[in-house]
C-alpha cells in the first residue's frame, strides 16, 4: 500500500484515469478517523447528504492522496465527510453526512 | 523486530514482537510511520499478516521501485531494530469464524496479505474441531499472480488446501505460466467468477483486496453476477505500478 | 516525539539553494496528480464558463465561443502545499483579464473576491487583485497538447504565484463576492491566501 503518486493515465483502460485508480475504500480512512473518535468508524453507518443512500464509512470511496481525506458516496460522489491536517490540528468536515450510526463497544 | 521471511523475490515478512498488542481482527492493518534523523516523516498502511491467535505480529510488504518506505522495511530493518506502529484499524474489512460463511476472497497480488490472515485464523479456530466445523464454514480463495514465483505464501496455502477439504485455493496466472500449469491463465472475468464462486443464493460473505481497478472490476462483476453488494467488502490498495 | 528509525533517509529533499525555490519545497520533473474525487467527465459540447457578478447577470462563453478568445501562452513555475514545485511548466490559456473585460462589458458587477467554481463541487476563493494584471489564466493546453482530464481539462484556472490548489482544475466559474469565503480547502485548515514565499500552507500560518 506505498502510496507513489503515479504521473501519467499510461496502462489504464479507456475512461479510466490515475484519479480513479488512486481511490480507496473507508478502510483507508480508518487511520485519521482513529485520532478523533474513540470508536472505529469504518463500521459505523453514514446516510449521505446527498442522495440519502446509507453505507458503512467503511464502503464508501476515499481520496487521500493529496492534501487531506476525503470521504465520498460511491452512489452520487458527494463528499460525505473530510478531514484536514494541519502541524498542530485536525479539522473535520462531516456535514456531507446526515447522519453517522455508530454501535458503541459496551 | 525478531525475523524476516523472504516469501518471493519482492516480498518479505516482518515478524515483529509487540508487548501489549491487543489482538486483532483479521483484515485489520497497521500504520507505519518512519522518521529520519531531521526529522522527516513517512507513513504508509500494511494490513496485518498474522492471525490473532498468533503470537507475534506479521507484517507482509511488498517492495516497490520507488517507494519511500517499503524498500526500507524489505531491505534495511534488522533484527532488533525498532518500528513504530498504530493499530489495528479498520472495523469494516474483517472478519472471523463467527460471522459464518461461505466465505469466498478474491486477491490480486499483495491484497492477499488481508486475506491470508483471515485462512490463517480460520485454520487456527477450526483448526481443532472437526470437520463438520471446517465444512460449516467453507472457504475459497481466487488469488491472481502475475508468475509463479511470485505468488505470496505459495507453499502454506498449498498444505492448508491440503489439510483441509472445506478449502478451495485457485490460483490464475496472467503474465507467465510454469511447465505443466494447469490452472487459469488469465486475468480474473466474469466467467473465472462465476465458476469459482458460490452461487448468489448462498450468502457468501466475500472479501476482494488488491490493486484498485482489479478490486473494482472484481466487485461489480459480482454484483452483475447477482452477489448482494452489502456481503462484497472491498479493500483498495491503490495502484501498485505497471500492470 | 517519535523514536528515530535507524537508517531512513526518505525521499531526497534537495533544500532551496537558488531563489527560485520557495521556503520547504524540492524540485520535481514529475507532474504529480492529487487528487480529492473523481476525475469529471464532461464533453465539450456541453462544457460552458461563466462569470457571474454579485447581481443576476452572467457571462456565458460556451466551448467554441471560448476558443475564439485571445490566447496566451506563458511559462511559469508551480509549487504545491504539498511541497513539490515544478520549474518552466507551459501553458496556453486566455487571461482571466480578457474575460472580466469582457464581462464587464456585459453588465456582470464584480466584486472584491472571486470563488473558483468546478465540475466536482470543488471551489477557491481568491482576491480579485490576485487574478488581474496579468496573474491568472483559464488554461486549456499544458506543454503544447490540450490540458488531459487529470490535470484538469479540458480547462483549469492558473494563478501560478499561489499555492497550486488555488489553481482549481475542472473550473467552469469565477463567481464574484464581495465576502473573502473560503473555498473547499481553506475551510479544512489549509490557508486563505497561500503564498508559497512567505510559505502561508495553514490556516493560522503569517
Amino acid at each position: 500500500m506505498d502510496g507513489n503518486p503515479r504521473t501519467s493515465d499510461e496502462g489504464f483502460a479507456d475512461g479510466e484515469s490515475v484519479a480513479d485508480a488512486l481511490r480507496l475504500d473507508g478502510n483507508a480512512a480508518a487511520g485519521i478517523l482513529s485520532e478523533i473518535f474513540a470508536v472505529d468508524l469504518t463500521a459505523a453507518e453514514a446516510l449521505c447528504a446527498g442522495c440519502g443512500a446509507s453505507r458503512a464509512v467503511g464502503a464508501l470511496l476515499v481520496y487521500a492522496h493529496g492534501m487531506g481525506t476525503v470521504v465520498r458516496c460511491p452512489s452520487c460522489s458527494a463528499v460525505v465527510l473530510r478531514v484536514g491536517r494541519t502541524p498542530t490540528q485536525l479539522w473535520l468536515d462531516v456535514t456531507g453526512a446526515r447522519h453517522l450510526v455508530i454501535a458503541p463497544r459496551n | 523486530m525478531v525475523e524476516v521471511i523472504t516469501e518471493t523475490p519482492r516480498v518479505r515478512t516482518l515478524i515483529l514482537d509487540v508487548p501489549g498488542w491487543p489482538p486483532h481482527r483479521a483484515g485489520q492493518h497497521v500504520d507505519v510511520r518512519l522518521t529520519a534523523e531531521d526529522g522527516y516523516q513517512a507513513q504508509r498502511s500494511y494490513s496485518v499478516a498474522s492471525a490473532p491467535e498468533d503470537a507475534h505480529l506479521a507484517l507482509t510488504v511488498e517492495r516497490l521501485d520507488d517507494g519511500e518506505v517499503s524498500p526500507y522495511l524489505t531491505d534495511e530493518l534488522r533484527v532488533g531494530d525498532m518500528l513504530e506502529l498504530r493499530g489495528p484499524i479498520g472495523g469494516y474489512f474483517v472478519w472471523d469464524v463467527a460471522l459464518g460463511g461461505p466465505l469466498l476472497l478474491v486477491a490480486g497480488g499483495s491484497g492477499i496479505v488481508p486475506l491470508m490472515a483471515m485462512l490463517r485464523h480460520r485454520a487456527a479456530a477450526l483448526g481443532k474441531a472437526g470437520p463438520e466445523a471446517r465444512h460449516a464454514v467453507p472457504a475459497r480463495l481466487l488469488y491472481s499472480s502475475r508468475r509463479w514465483n511470485e505468488v505470496i505464501y505459495r507453499d502454506e496455502l498449498s498444505r492448508m488446501a491440503e489439510d483441509d477439504p472445506a478449502l478451495q485455493v485457485n490460483h490464475t496466472l496472467t503474465r507467465e505460466l510454469p511447465e505443466g500449469w494447469t490452472g487459469f491463465r488469465r486475468r480474473i472475468d466474469r466467467m473465472m467468477l462465476a465458476e469459482v464462486a458460490w452461487p448468489p443464493a448462498e450468502r457468501p460473505r466475500v472479501f476482494v483486496c488488491g490493486p484498485t481497478p482489479l478490486v473494482e472490476s472484481v466487485a461489480a462483476t459480482l454484483v452483475q453476477l447477482g452477489h448482494d453488494p452489502a456481503g462484497v467488502k472491498t479493500e483498495r490498495f491503490g495502484p501498485t505500478g505497471t500492470p | 516525539m517519535s523514536p528515530v528509525s535507524r537508517g531512513f533517509r526518505g525521499r531526497s529533499r534537495p533544500t532551496a539553494e537558488s531563489g527560485r525555490l520557495p521556503p520547504g519545497q524540492y524540485e520535481t520533473r514529475d507532474f504529480p496528480v492529487l487528487s480529492a474525487g473523481p476525475t469529471p467527465r464532461v464533453s465539450l459540447a456541453a462544457w460552458d464558463f461563466t462569470v457571474r457578478g454579485l447581481g443576476t447577470q452572467m457571462a456565458r462563453w460556451t466551448w467554441d465561443q471560448f476558443s475564439t478568445l485571445p490566447h496566451e501562452t506563458v511559462t511559469r513555475d508551480i509549487h504545491c502545499v504539498t511541497k513539490w514545485s515544478k520549474f518552466g511548466t507551459v501553458w496556453e490559456g486566455v487571461s482571466v483579464d480578457t474575460l472580466l473585460a469582457e464581462a464587464a462589458a456585459r453588465g456582470v458587477e464584480p466584486g472584491a473576491f472571486v470563488m473558483a467554481v468546478s465540475d466536482g463541487g470543488y471551489t477557491t476563493n481568491l482576491p480579485l487583485a490576485d487574478v488581474t494584471g496579468g496573474k491568472a489564466w483559464v488554461a486549456l493546453s499544458y506543454n503544447g497538447a490540450p490540458l488531459p482530464p487529470e490535470h484538469g481539462g479540458p480547462a483549469r484556472l492558473l494563478v501560478p504565484h499561489l499555492y497550486f490548489w488555488k489553481s482549481a482544475k475542472w473550473v467552469r466559474q469565477l463567481r464574484f463576492m464581495d465576502h473573502d469565503d473560503p473555498g473547499f480547502w481553506e475551510s479544512l485548515g489549509y490557508h486563505n491566501y497561500g503564498d508559497p514565499w512567505r510559505e502561508q500552507r495553514y490556516s493560522g500560518d503569517e
